[in-house]
């Protein structure tokens, strides 16, 4: 184990944890704009530098104004409350969901010279547990959260977020065996791998085609596991304030706000990963294109990670966008409705899903 | 085998000195209130004086929720490893996993018909 | 390097397994047997058993600490209850006998454990692939027997929780 391995996986640790902490970010500004553009309004338009600028920059502002607003806030920790554990429930929400992404590939392998850099940051052979493992644990922050501020509506939301979070794990991971059977492995970047092939030379071998109701079954839960509408029981502006988190202020809410943002991005990267081709971008291997009717065209290698890496980066970003336009549509879920979902109907369908995708492998050898 | 997880202890400890620093960004650079109004740190409840103690006792629903998610959680752990190998057991591998899941499914049938599942 | 790591993994999981039962809030007491859980888990992965590694935070840490941390909530224990000087006795008496008995059974077992070094494992005995390979084939048995003793839990939960219940429901 040598000084420039660890320095490697240093680096691809902190551009992978940058991702995400940006598409977070950016995601915030999307959501505040697309909501605006969805209910036709005009949004977030005032941030602007000392009115110096001539016009509204928007997105980056934005992206400078509400951290050094949320900042500068007063750390208002109420009476009663668990001075440790209000601080420890904004670190355990986030944490766990930042570091879930180092099994994630995002891209296939970078060669400079005789090293062979794989682009992802710990290839573990159980990447899916591995992520699982880690998402289990953000069940805390909401927990200790509506603990931990000595408010009835923190606890409340706390309880319902905890209950909802773990319902649908279940059903989170029952729809993740359909596609462990039908790749044989955990290890992520093995799964990746087994989808850059295609069908009949023309349809790309995602996972999406393989399991088409699994993918909607992790979707679904994964929207509920991250506690964003339809499934935003736990917040419930108008019953709870904002849930397990309304005793907090400043860069300690901020943190639970982005753990929700994370936790989409989460989503959508495992769901990128295990349905969409990863990283693959369709017909490109890695010589260069190979076209269905024999064209190749041949590109240099430095090219064809970039185009692997940008192809990962467009498919997390557009399944959060459509996390987004989820949330703009459709009206919150009753907390029975939500449960029922889970328990009721996502567990049994994923059972289903995961007995047919036995006996298909069986029929189909 | 170990050098895998130098990723995941170099993420660990990123990570965590992002996520310190964030949280405990509003304790250092946040503004302070010099003059403290006694209902300043008060718990929110609408503007309303608070109404006893936070700490109630709760439905009996959630902890069967959670028992039922330790139940089923076991389930599913158990179909990880099944299926990696399921290529290799064939149709009797099928076989095992439906006895292990229509056992499950009875105690499920009979959560679902006692009424634990539902919410009123 | 291996020795080492493992020495301070094993201090740091006695530590916190130290606080579970010398800490006086309830509610911290099982953040640190969440802590130990999951140090546990890291000493899986040194002994190279990733896969039981993984489980080990999905069910221990991730499933069954929930449960410890809702019992806890929804029973929210009061200092002032009448019967908890009486019932305190018995259950430190009850716990320092269970201790005893574990101390002993450990160290005879310490005392009869293999000498010298065991044969080396093949590679990867610890990863998923091993694990599944012997679970389905040699361990078919027990395996389908734990989901018997899942369906025994699964009922028992809901014939306690239901017991009050059960009038107003008929």
């Amino acid at each position: 184990m040598g000084l420039i391995e660890v320095g490697i996986a240093g680096v691809k640790a902190l551009a992978v944890l940058l991702m995400v902490l940006n598409l977070s970010a950016i995601l915030l500004w999307v959501e505040r704009k697309g909501s605006a553009l969805i209910q036709d309004r005009i949004g977030a338009n005032r941030a602007n530098i000392l009115g110096i600028m001539p016009f509204n920059l928007g997105f980056i502002n934005t992206l400078i104004a509400d951290p050094l607003k949320l900042l500068t806030k007063e750390d208002v920790v109420p009476k009663g409350a668990d001075k440790f554990l209000h601080f420890l429930a904004p670190f355990m929400a986030v944490f766990p969901v930042l570091v879930t992404f180092a099994a994630v590939p995002f891209g296939d392998q970078l060669v400079i010279g005789d090293t062979v850099i794989n682009l992802q940051v710990a290839d573990l052979d159980i990447g899916i547990l591995y992520v699982l493992a880690m998402s289990s644990l953000a069940v805390y922050g909401v927990v200790l959260g509506g603990w931990a501020s000595n408010s009835r509506w923190s606890l409340l939301g706390g309880i319902r977020g905890s209950a909802q979070m773990i319902s649908y794990e279940i059903a989170m991971g029952l729809a993740l065996i359909g596609v462990i059977m039908t790749f044989g492995t955990l290890d992520l970047q093995a799964i990746a791998r087994a989808q850059g092939h295609h069908f009949f030379g023309v349809i790309p071998a995602w996972g999406i085609i393989y399991q088409p109701l699994g993918f909607l079954i992790f979707l679904i839960a994964g929207i509920a596991e991250s506690k964003r509408v339809p499934f935003d029981l736990p917040e419930g502006e108008s019953e709870l304030i904002s849930g397990y988190f309304t005793e907090y202020s400043g860069m300690k809410q901020a943190a639970f706000m982005l753990s929700d943002f994370a936790e989409s991005v989460v989503v959508a990267g495992l769901a990128t990963t295990l349905f969409f081709g990863a990283w693959q971008v369709p017909f490109l291997f890695r010589d260069g294109f190979h076209f269905p009717g024999g064209a190749i065209v041949a590109l240099p290698h430095l090219l064809i990670v970039v185009m692997q890496i940008l192809s990962f980066t467009i498919k997390v970003f557009v399944l959060c966008l459509f996390q987004i336009l989820v949330r703009w549509t459709l009206p919150r879920y009753r907390y029975d409705q939500v449960m029922d979902l889970g328990w009721k109907y996502l567990l049994p369908l994923a059972l289903a899903n995961m007995l047919v995708t036995g006996v298909a492998i069986v029929l189909l050898g | 085998m170990l050098s895998q997880y130098i990723g995941v202890v170099i993420t660990f400890a990123l990570g965590a000195v992002i996520v310190l620093g964030m949280v405990s960004g509003s304790m250092i650079f946040g503004a302070r209130s010099t003059s403290r109004r006694a209902d300043k740190d008060e718990v929110f409840e609408c503007g309303n004086p608070s109404s006893g103690p936070a700490r109630g006792r709760f439905s009996v629903h959630f902890y069967l929720v959670a028992i039922l998610f330790i139940v089923f959680d076991v389930e599913v752990v158990f179909m990880y490893p099944w299926a990696i190998v399921f290529r290799q057991l064939g149709v009797p591998g099928l076989v095992e996993m439906l006895t292990f899941v229509a056992i499950l499914g009875f105690g499920l049938a009979y959560v679902w018909k006692r009424g634990a599942l539902a919410w009123d | 390097m291996g020795t080492i790591l493992f020495l301070v993994l094993a201090v740091l999981t006695i530590a916190a397994a130290l606080g579970v039962i010398l800490h006086p809030n309830p509610v911290k007491s099982a953040l640190f047997l969440i802590v130990t859980l999951f140090l546990l888990a890291v000493v899986f992965v040194l002994l190279e058993a990733h896969m039981i590694a993984a489980l080990q935070i999905i069910v221990y840490a991730g499933a069954i600490m929930v449960l410890f941390l809702f019992v806890i909530m929804l029973l929210n224990l009061q200092i002032d209850d009448p019967d908890r000087g009486r019932r305190q006795v018995v259950l430190r008496g009850l716990a320092w006998l269970g201790g005893i008995i574990l101390a002993v059974e450990l160290a005879l077992l310490v005392r009869g454990g293999p000498a010298g070094n065991p044969a080396a494992a093949p590679a990867g005995y610890g990863g998923a692939l091993a694990v599944a390979q012997s679970l389905y084939t040699d361990f078919l048995l027990p395996f389908e027997l734990t989901s018997i003793l899942l369906l025994v839990a699964v009922v028992g939960a809901v014939v306690l929780a239901q017991k009050q219940r059960r009038p107003t429901i008929s």
